[in-house]
């Protein structure tokens, strides 16, 4: 597409020269639409649940929180309704992470971005501010007209912007407010919060989340995803010639005119494309690009452009999507004159369908499955062995009891060591004699001194395993840990 | 460098930076502007950087800093304030019998630390770092005790020693038989045997049983008792068990009652505040052997 221009038929642009160039101002025009009723229901979703998440009560038991999702930061531990992780379970973070990314190449490789047109915070929060901002000042025109306006300000103007200023700051103060409510109980928090004895650190945050929503939905916009946003780099290199991206279909024809005069030339028998080249896509676009350059960086993909050639083309009667989610290789197909072909299930596409319903599957089967009764054990070094004075040896070793249920257990400790050996745990007088039975809180971790020692007739060989059983003596839970019984 | 303005690239149609390498030149895509303020707001925040914290190095020292900070200051205040926790549950350990400490898991559990940490700094030099002892240096992780091994026994050997010169300390040591003339050369070989089967050990040919028992009976009886089970009044070790301290071969235990022996346990009463020797005695009681 590109053709060699003569540098003398060109004359700078205005913002040739400059290194450093300050930002041409985006002012899209409202647009009605398939696509932007599902922006519309996705930011309702999105904020509703951010907002609102906190507030929903779970019953856990007397002594545990009854917030569904919370993160406790001085106890250290995650609630997600029936879910709690302590700090060694991070992994379902990992996995978690796993999953969240390779979804994103797979929205990638079947619908380009749809994570930044419509899920990403940066894209949800613009376009929240954009209609505050729409509501206020007027659509696009009314708000190219009052922005370029040299005449004094009125009251009118003035009240404009600090209304619109305040309802953004509005809207940024409750995105910093929900954001601390997932780090306490929320209705204590908002009650301390609104009575200011809410600890400095919610108000620190709330502070640094209303500045950076107000600074970055506000202000910065687009510029976020041009400049400071590493996805589009990657999205590039990770799309491929199958992945339906927003585009315009160039095999709609050429060349681009007016209504009227694409009528004439039609009549004349010569080529002319759908395109009326209204604007309305540049128009209509948040980010300030015309799509019909091709696949650009800018391009968030949030199909307002969709919405706004659509609402054109059916008024002057040429067929729909003339910008759509489509790509290359059917663009060719149709100029070549073949029917188009979508491929949403290909290798790129099974292949991450399948690490994330791996990952996932993984992830569900060990939470589903994972003891809420452990016991980790370690074994002295120094001394490995003891000899006692009848000749008998004894090992040493720590046991740590992890209880992660709601509830006290009473648990046995077995170890099935060296024949005729004896356990004994440091400062439990058990009741019991060679079956210590220890009280474990709820939701906390018991360290104990263990030693195992075998008679003086019976010393085992050098090494042998041991296995530690630790029941609950109640409900007949089982954990076991391995460690070795060593001579001298 | 040409002037960016006018240097025209002729396929897109935009300006350049007019760098150009082998004919290849880079296209002018203009930074954002506040990009740039940002940029330059960086460096007026390292000055006052410089102002407010250590930065410049001198030649003997470096600037300090308006507010006069040091990270080593910061670590001093975050040790005073570590101090001053565990000073409180240190003073509630203090205040514990021992008894009492054993059988509150928070207590025995700082105690344990604690006393972990105290015997690290001071007694495993001797002891080892495990408590494991070497020859002369008692085991203590087994149950076998000079001067007995219950909490108290333990905690009054820490504080005032053995053979240590104070007022309090543990006295008795083996005498050296040989080297003062008590016992002749074969009586010595004669009483090692002796010894050595009173605890099952082997004997040598022709070994005189009665006449050791004659020569212990005499001489060892005093201390290590008649049937050799020893004494803890006077830290006259049990001869009977398998357990020893300078080791249990003919040449050791002929060594030892020749020459005598007297190992020294400090004192570490005045050394040791009350709760760190109480949280020491707990540690070594915990450490399996304690009674």
């Amino acid at each position: 597409m590109n053709k060699t221009v003569n540098p003398n038929d060109l004359k700078p642009a205005g913002d040739v020269g400059p290194l450093y160039a300050a930002r041409k101002k985006v002012y899209p025009q409202s647009v009605s639409g398939t696509f932007r009723r599902i922006k519309w229901t996705l930011m309702a979703i999105c904020l509703g649940v951010y907002y609102f998440l906190p507030f929903i009560r779970w019953n856990r038991g007397l002594g545990a929180p009854s917030q569904a999702v919370l993160i406790d930061l001085p106890n250290s531990r995650f609630y997600f309704f029936f879910i709690e992780l302590w700090p060694q379970e991070v992994y379902y973070f990992t996995g978690l992470l796993i999953v969240a990314a390779v979804a994103l190449f797979l929205m990638n490789s079947i619908g380009g971005r749809i994570w930044c047109g419509y899920l990403c915070p940066q894209t949800v929060w613009t376009d929240l501010f954009y209609a505050v901002e729409r509501l206020v000042e007027g659509d696009r025109r009314e708000r190219m007209k009052k922005d370029a306006s040299t005449d004094p300000m009125k009251l009118e103007r003035i009240s404009e912007i600090v209304l619109k200023h305040s309802i953004w700051i509005m809207i940024a103060w409750w995105t910093g407010g929900a954001w601390v409510l997932y780090f306490n109980d929320a209705p204590t928090l908002v009650k301390e919060l609104v009575t200011f004895q809410a600890p400095m650190i919610a108000y620190i945050w709330i502070g640094i989340l209303t500045t950076t929503t107000y600074l970055l939905a506000g202000y910065m916009r687009e510029q976020v995803c041009t400049y400071m946003c590493p996805w589009p780099r990657i999205q590039a290199a990770l799309t491929d010639e199958w992945a339906l991206n927003v585009t315009y279909r160039y095999d709609r024809g050429e060349k681009r005119t007016s209504v009227k005069k694409a009528a004439e030339l039609r009549a004349l028998g010569q080529q002319v494309g759908d395109c009326v080249d209204c604007y309305q896509c540049v128009a209509v676009c948040p980010t300030g690009i015309d799509i019909r350059n091709g696949p650009q960086m800018e391009c968030i993909q949030c199909g307002l452009c969709i919405d706004a050639c659509d609402n054109v083309m059916t008024k002057i009667g040429r067929p729909k999507r003339l910008i759509g989610y489509d790509n290359d290789i059917n663009i060719h197909r149709r100029q070549e004159g073949k029917a188009p072909i979508y491929r949403i299930v290909r290798a790129r596409t099974i292949v991450y369908s399948a690490i994330i319903a791996a990952v996932g599957g993984f992830m569900v089967y060990t939470l589903a499955t994972r003891s809420l009764l452990d016991v980790n054990v370690l074994h002295d070094r120094n001394p490995v062995a003891v000899k006692l004075s009848d000749g008998s040896i004894r090992n040493a070793y720590t046991v740590r009891l992890l209880n992660k249920s709601g509830y006290d257990r009473v648990i046995a400790i077995d170890a099935d060591g060296p024949v005729n050996s004896t356990i004994h745990v440091v400062g439990v007088d058990s009741v019991t004699p060679d079956r210590p039975m220890i009280v474990i809180p709820r939701d906390s971790t018991s360290e104990l001194r263990l030693l195992v020692t075998a008679p003086a007739d019976n010393n085992p060989e050098k090494s042998i395993p041991v296995h530690f059983h630790v029941t609950d003596i109640g409900l007949g839970v089982v954990a076991s840990a391995t460690d070795n019984f060593v001579s001298p | 460098m040409t002037d960016h303005s006018s240097d025209i690239d002729s396929v897109s149609g935009r300006s350049t930076t007019g760098h150009e390498w082998d004919g290849i030149k880079e296209l002018n895509t203009p930074l954002p502007r506040w990009w740039v303020i940002c940029f330059y707001l960086t460096i007026v925040w390292s000055i006052g950087y410089w102002i407010v914290y250590p930065a410049w190095p001198l030649i003997a020292s470096n600037t300090t800093g308006m507010f006069g900070y040091s990270s080593r200051a910061d670590v001093a205040v975050e040790l005073a304030n570590l101090e001053k926790i565990r000073g409180d549950k240190m003073v509630a350990l203090g205040a514990a019998s021992l008894a009492d400490i054993e059988k509150d898991p928070a207590l025995l559990a700082l105690a344990r630390a604690k006393g972990k940490t105290v015997f690290g700094d001071n007694c495993a030099p001797c002891h080892g770092s495990g408590g494991a002892g070497a020859k002369g240096y008692p085991n203590l992780n087994d149950d076998d005790w000079l001067w007995g091994g219950t909490l108290d026994q333990i905690m009054q050997t820490i504080q005032f020693g053995a053979r240590s010169g104070h007022a309090k300390t543990h006295e008795g040591q083996m005498l050296a038989f040989g080297k003062d003339g008590v016992l002749k050369g074969d009586e010595i070989v004669t009483v090692a045997n002796y010894v050595r089967s009173l605890s099952g050990l082997s004997t040598r040919n022709g070994f005189d049983a009665a006449k050791g028992q004659k020569i212990f009976a005499e001489n060892c009886a005093a201390c290590h008792g008649d049937a050799g089970k020893g004494n803890q009044e006077m830290g006259a070790p049990n001869l009977t068990d398998k357990i020893w301290l300078y080791g249990s071969d003919e040449a050791s235990l002929i060594e030892t009652i020749g020459q005598g022996r007297a190992g020294v346990m400090p004192a570490w009463e005045g050394r040791l505040d009350p709760a760190t020797i109480k949280a020491m005695a707990v540690y070594v009681h915990s450490l399996g052997g304690g009674k």
